[in-house]
């Protein structure tokens, strides 16, 4: 994967950008953070929950902990989800729930995917 | 990604996008079926099975008492159904989803053989061997549909059939109450939680 800087020169050395380059633009200036597949999972499986354990996100997501955790460490920091740490007995218990960041980056992820779709579609028409 | 440039690239990222929006909508239908099982509607069902377990037990005739059973098994199907499609439509999710349906591939079996069981207790002057034999299965259809649901409803189906084998070894008149204890009871408790648990 390229960096996105010279991505952007490469579109800027095109003369007139289409509609399809432009499209493609914003893609390059996609919100990465939400892209990365278990990510993308993180917040959808919250996005229609009030909230999920760490052990219901890694039975949906299907995944290890130690992936998990690391992503939605991520997202935490990004804002996009909350996490409330307790101890059931002795055992440590986690519960994540998304935010209103989360909720938008979500809502404009899904936009964006969805123009995309759209733009291709009128070109190749 | 990056190699937008080539001819192919738009189509490219086109089945990217169809496949992000595929992917996040599977996701949500998992995470939905997951704790799509609807707290309060489990607790209607509890309520209505409450009132049938008392109606049940005011009959002498076991034809009667199983006839009031099937209905409200009849009803239950109703309300879950309804409390699910009303949960999708909130939710804007196909309530036809790939895990609804592998839900009742798991879930039907047990129930199947159940049906068949007590007809056949009936006829062989058994009847009151039919309330073990309800919880029991009950309890085993719902640890094979919740396999993949949140831990606590395959423990709920495994409280079913810890009272189904009470039944079975309790002296038969225990059989009304623990019917009610199960599926009055357990449901309404279970679907408190889940509701705290689970929103809804």
């Amino acid at each position: 994967m390229l960096p996105q800087k010279k991505n952007n020169r490469h579109l800027a050395a095109l003369p007139d950008p289409t509609p399809i380059e432009q499209t493609l633009q914003q893609t390059m200036d996609l919100d990465r953070l939400i892209h990365e597949r278990i990510r993308l999972g993180i917040v959808s499986a919250l996005a229609v929950n009030k909230s999920l354990s760490f052990n219901d996100l890694k039975m949906i997501l299907n995944t290890s902990d130690g992936n998990l955790s690391v992503h939605a460490r991520k997202l935490e920091n990004a804002g996009y989800i909350q996490c409330k740490k307790s101890f059931e007995g002795r055992v440590p218990h986690t519960e994540y729930a998304i935010t209103s960041t989360g909720r938008q980056a979500l809502e404009h992820y899904l936009h964006h995917m969805e123009s995309l779709i759209e733009s291709t579609r009128q070109v190749q028409l | 990604m990056s190699r937008f440039s080539d001819s192919e690239a738009p189509v490219f990222l086109q089945d990217r996008a169809i496949e992000n929006l595929q992917f996040i909508r599977q996701t949500m239908e998992r995470a939905t079926a997951y704790t799509g099982v609807s707290g309060r509607g489990l607790v209607f069902v509890g309520v209505s099975a409450l009132l049938s377990a008392w109606a049940a037990q005011q009959q002498s005739e076991a034809a009667h008492w199983i006839f009031i059973w099937l209905a409200e098994a009849a009803v239950s199907v109703i309300i879950a159904a309804g409390m699910m499609a009303q949960k999708s439509k909130r939710l804007q999710i196909p309530m036809w989803s790939e895990t609804a349906r592998r839900f009742l591939l798991s879930f039907t079996p047990p129930m199947l053989a159940g049906g068949l069981l007590t007809s056949i207790l009936y006829q062989y002057g058994l009847p009151h061997l039919i309330p073990g034999l309800w919880l029991l299965l009950y309890g085993a259809a719902v640890i094979a549909g919740g396999t993949y649901s949140v831990k606590i409803v395959p423990v709920m189906g495994s409280c079913f059939m810890l009272l189904g084998t009470l039944a079975l070894f309790l002296n038969p008149q225990w059989g009304h109450v623990l019917l009610g204890a199960g599926f009055g009871g357990l449901h309404i408790l279970f679907g408190l939680w889940i509701a705290r648990q689970h929103g809804g």
